[in-house]
């Protein structure tokens, strides 16, 4: 690590509603930023280079990789974890539907996917399987073979839309 | 003591239904507690200086300059490592022959893959441990390498360990009947060369243990994302010369396993070391790089096979010659001759035939070790016994059901010895097989494929039968001499409240453990499932056991709980019995209640009787027995191996201008025993299909000539994505082995072992029309086009 890494840089945020300032290491990444200096570990670390989704956060409203993101671009940004959006109730019909679908077996994605569905649902409708699959598709799952994950999403889809049960 | 299992409406009956996994709510939360989540007081992180070269000799190592990065504390080689914990070998006596050189945590002269750990650096934070690393000045000697598996044993190949003699780690060849007789009277034979790819796990949560050494009570903790925790305590005391009592191994939520981490790996061995020598926690977490390079690879397999059938079809002979490289060790201590031996255990398993040889030769390379991962062998023989088969069913002009449907053994023949010498208890091939035709509509999709054609849509529909290897007995890993139990324990306990806790020996990964285990105590004692608490994964705490491996789970650790449950029903109706001043045939446990078994009247809650025993025992007759707490243990001892089947097809288009497949559905009927929960069951078929699948199309790590692994990243190293699977339809027919009375086989592995099988057979299936088949995986585009003869150079 170079030196200009370990300049370290004040930077001030919300994270899941509340305000935080924090001087960090210039190259820490938003997800060990989450992880280490604010005990969030919801958001789970894995390829570190932007391609399993694992810690996947939201980010003045949009799914963001928290590996691609350094800390200090996170200045002054709104930063929602899967902990604030459980203590919100945000996402509770989708987390109740993966729960239901058993779209989850070791969990380690399930953080990730939960930001990642909120954005697909966020626009309304109701996506089709291959969209939602299609959607999804930024997010690795070892465990489950994908079709819980998106029978649970697709309920909730439906269920927002007034169609179906969740 | 029966249970009426056939009867859905028995008072209690949560086995055999869906029911809410108990930990699922805390993981969509994020509430997990994954091994990188722990921090303690004093902990430091290490991370590992790894070989660059496939093989050289190490002539000195400089730390000087890592020493003065900011939180850097400590550098080890491996001679320091090398003074606190010894080598160990993993051979196993029942493997004969097999042979590999001691192992050390750190490599002390000599490295032998690329990412082996040569030095450790520990520090403050992870990010200075990775800093130190960087700066460590190692000097090599590089060393001839050995990375082709099929020249491995020539006489011009450099020797990889010299103090074994040559590159043969092990070879075992098994023989039954009068093979070339048969080839010779055969009225067709066919032969094929297949290729499995080498592969890794990918677990999402990568290889993590803190380790903790506590030199006031002369105790290790080590907190490990491991699927068996006491052969990991075991490991841990021996080589740190630690009494076994004095390991502690917790293993609380893992980010998935799928036998990745049911291995001793060097740099977590170093790890606890290091705690040792430190007297303060120490964390090792891999990296995706680490991962890819020293996570477990596996089914690196080359083969030769051969089938003889008659006109009618039915198959005289087998003949297999499989080759296998499985690295730089054998891996400690399961081994890694298990993969090449489960193929010539498992080759032709579904089908009545006598003639059958086969021989796998398992050969040293300078490359990751390969050993045990999910379905370990099962994709490999079944590939090669389902691609045989469809060969043949061609050549005869057979349909491909057809000829499955005369060879496999017929449902009513069971107890049967398999040529392989395997023991079946019972297994049912012909009713899943008719299952699955109406399931998929096999008519109906041929006519549609045949129909498509005519346009130049080329669909295929590949079918695999498979057996499956499952509650491995001591005969597995056991009489070879590995301190690995093939016993499960499981403890439930009646607390004051009536509430129940069961601790059992075998893991939650995910895949639903402890759900399983909550709903068969809740059925044994007579309360619902959210009254159960279960807790797994903490050697001081649960019975020893074997962990979660070879689908294990449902099978051995289920059966030790519902005895166990039921032990601890008949505790609480002798206490009730005495209560009530009544007999207790009469009472039975329903819903937390103690009720009158005849009319259902409810006569007590199950608070009464904790009430009464905890706190006024002085109201009970004196010597009246209320122990409220029952252990009940569980091993397999009429056969060696449970076995369950199943059959999977594949739906597909091949698109011959690009070699592009699209998966368009997928169905398997499996039979896993008793069902505990279909659920759960369900799930574990759909994601062993997905990683079966991967293997099929996507999945193979690459190494140059040098052994240096050239896609070690998620980038680079392809795994399923969600767009392109399919959806799947499970089906299940239900044959409980009578070992227990449960009556589970396990259902881990089952989709992993079939889908590469029905794969291939659905590409070859739409390319025979063009003359074109494949048999090397995973089918990339490229190899689809090569094999159409659209790419020649």
């Amino acid at each position: 690590m170079s030196e200009a890494f370990r300049d370290r840089i004040d930077i001030t945020l919300t994270v899941n509603g509340e305000p935080v300032e924090a001087r960090v290491a210039s190259g820490q990444h938003l997800t060990d930023f989450l992880r280490l200096e604010l005990g969030l570990t919801g958001a789970h670390a894995s390829c570190e280079h932007g391609v399993c989704g694992a810690c996947t956060v939201e980010v003045d409203g949009a799914p963001i990789r928290g590996c691609l993101m350094l800390a200090p671009q996170a200045d002054g940004a709104e930063v929602w974890t899967v902990e604030g959006l459980t203590d919100t109730a945000a996402i509770q019909d989708l987390q109740e539907a993966f729960v239901a679908k058993n779209a989850l077996q070791c969990g380690f994605c399930t953080p990730g996917m939960l930001v990642a569905a909120k954005d697909l649902l966020s626009r309304g409708g109701i996506p089709s399987r291959q969209e939602i699959r299609e959607h999804m598709s930024g997010n690795y799952c070892r465990c489950t073979g994908y079709e819980a994950i998106v029978d649970a999403v697709e309920t909730v889809a439906q269920a927002r839309a007034g169609r179906g049960a969740a | 003591m029966t249970i009426e299992f056939g009867n859905p409406d028995r008072p209690n009956s949560y086995i055999g239904k869906t029911v809410p996994r108990p930990n699922a709510g805390r993981l969509v939360q994020g509430r997990g507690r994954y091994v990188d989540d722990i921090v303690l007081p004093r902990m430091v992180h290490v991370a590992f200086v790894r070989s660059p070269f496939a093989h050289a000799r190490i002539t000195g190592i400089d730390a000087g300059e890592a020493k003065s990065v900011k939180g850097v504390l400590r550098v080890f080689t491996g001679k320091d490592i090398a003074e606190v914990c010894t080598p160990w070998v993993a051979v196993l006596a029942h493997l004969k022959g097999l042979k590999s050189p001691p192992e050390y945590p750190i490599a002390v002269d000599r490295a032998c893959w690329v990412g082996e750990p040569v030095a450790a650096v520990v520090a403050t934070s992870r990010a200075a441990a990775e800093d130190g690393s960087a700066l460590i000045d190692v000097d090599y000697d590089p060393l001839p390498v050995v990375t082709d598996m099929m020249s491995a044993l020539d006489a011009d190949t450099p020797v990889l360990h010299e103090d074994m003699g040559d590159n043969l780690a092990f070879r075992r060849l098994h023989e039954a009947g009068d093979v070339e007789a048969a080839f010779k009277s055969a009225h067709k034979v066919v032969s094929t060369r297949f290729r499995t790819a080498r592969h890794t796990g990918v677990t999402l949560e990568p290889r993590s243990i803190l380790a903790d050494w506590n030199p006031a009570e002369g105790q290790l903790t080590a907190y490990h994302a491991t699927q068996a925790p006491h052969m990991i305590q075991t490991v841990l005391a021996e080589h740190l010369g630690v009494p076994e009592g004095r390991v502690r191994v917790i293993c609380g939520d893992v980010g998935g396993s799928y036998g990745i981490k049911v291995h001793v790996y060097p740099d977590e061995v170093a790890t606890a070391a290091i705690a040792k020598i430190m007297a303060r926690p120490v964390k090792f977490v891999a990296d995706r790089l680490e991962s890819f390079t020293t996570d477990i690879h596996a089914r690196d397999h080359e083969i030769e096979a051969r089938i003889a059938v008659e006109e009618d079809g039915s198959i005289t002979a087998m003949d297999v010659d499989d080759w296998t490289a499985i690295g730089a060790y054998s891996v400690y201590p399961r081994t890694s001759a298990i993969e090449g031996n489960q193929v010539v255990n498992l080759c032709g398993g579904p089908y009545d035939f006598k003639n059958y040889r086969a021989q796998t030769t398992v050969v040293f390379q300078n490359k990751t070790p390969t050993c045990q991962y999910r379905a370990v062998g099962h994709p490999i023989a079944v590939a090669i016994t389902e691609g045989l088969v469809d060969q043949a069913a061609a050549e005869l002009g057979m349909d491909p059901v057809e000829i499955r449907r005369r060879n496999m053994f017929r449902d009513d023949a069971y107890p049967v010895t398999s040529p392989a010498n395997m023991r079946f208890e019972a297994l049912s091939h012909h009713a899943s097989m008719n299952k699955l035709m109406d399931l998929m509509d096999y008519d109906g999709l041929r006519a549609e494929q045949a129909e498509l054609r005519k346009s130049g849509i080329h669909r295929g529909i590949g079918i695999a039968s498979f057996i499956e290897l499952t509650n491995p007995s001591p005969f597995m890993y056991g009489i070879g001499g590995a301190r690995i139990s093939a016993q499960d324990g499981c403890t439930v306990r009646m607390d004051p409240d009536g509430s129940l806790v069961a601790l059992s020996g075998v893991t939650e990964q995910g895949q639903g453990t402890e759900a399983m285990l909550s709903q068969i105590v809740a059925e044994g004692v007579g309360v619902s499932p959210d009254k159960v608490r279960v807790i797994t994964g903490d050697t001081q705490v649960t019975p020893y056991g074997g962990g979660t491996w070879a689908s294990r789970g449902a099978g051995i650790g289920g059966e030790a709980a519902l005895q166990s449950a039921r032990a601890l029903r008949e505790s609480i109706l002798t206490v009730a019995a005495a209560m009530l001043q009544t007999e207790q045939s009469r009472l039975d446990i329903r819903d937390g209640q103690v009720v009158d078994t005849a009319t259902g009247e409810s006569r007590m809650p199950l608070e009464e009787i904790g009430r009464i025993v905890y706190f006024r025992g002085d109201t009970l007759p004196k010597g009246l027995p209320r122990e409220l707490v029952q252990t009940r243990h569980f091993i397999t001892s009429d056969y060696p191996f449970a076995f369950t089947n199943g059959v999977q097809a594949s739906y597909l288009e091949v698109d011959i201008e690009t070699g592009v497949v699209k998966l368009l559905k997928h169905w398997c009927v499996e039979d896993c025993g008793r069902i505990i929960n279909p659920q759960l069951v369900d799930e574990q078929i759909r994601g062993g299909i997905v990683q079966g699948v991967g293997g099929a199309l996507f999945e193979e790590i690459h190494y140059d000539g040098d052994g240096q692994l050239l896609n070690g990243s998620m980038a680079d190293y392809l795994v399923p994505m969600a767009a392109e699977m399919p959806d799947m339809v499970v089906g299940h027919v239900e044959t409980p082995t009578k070992e227990s009375l449960l009556g589970a086989k396990g259902a881990g592995e089952a989709g992993t072992a079939g889908a590469p099988a029905a794969v291939m057979n659905a590409i070859n299936d739409a390319l025979r029309p063009r003359g074109a088949q494949i048999t090397e995986m995973p089918f990339t585009p490229e190899r689809i086009l090569r094999a159409l003869g659209v790419l020649k150079d």
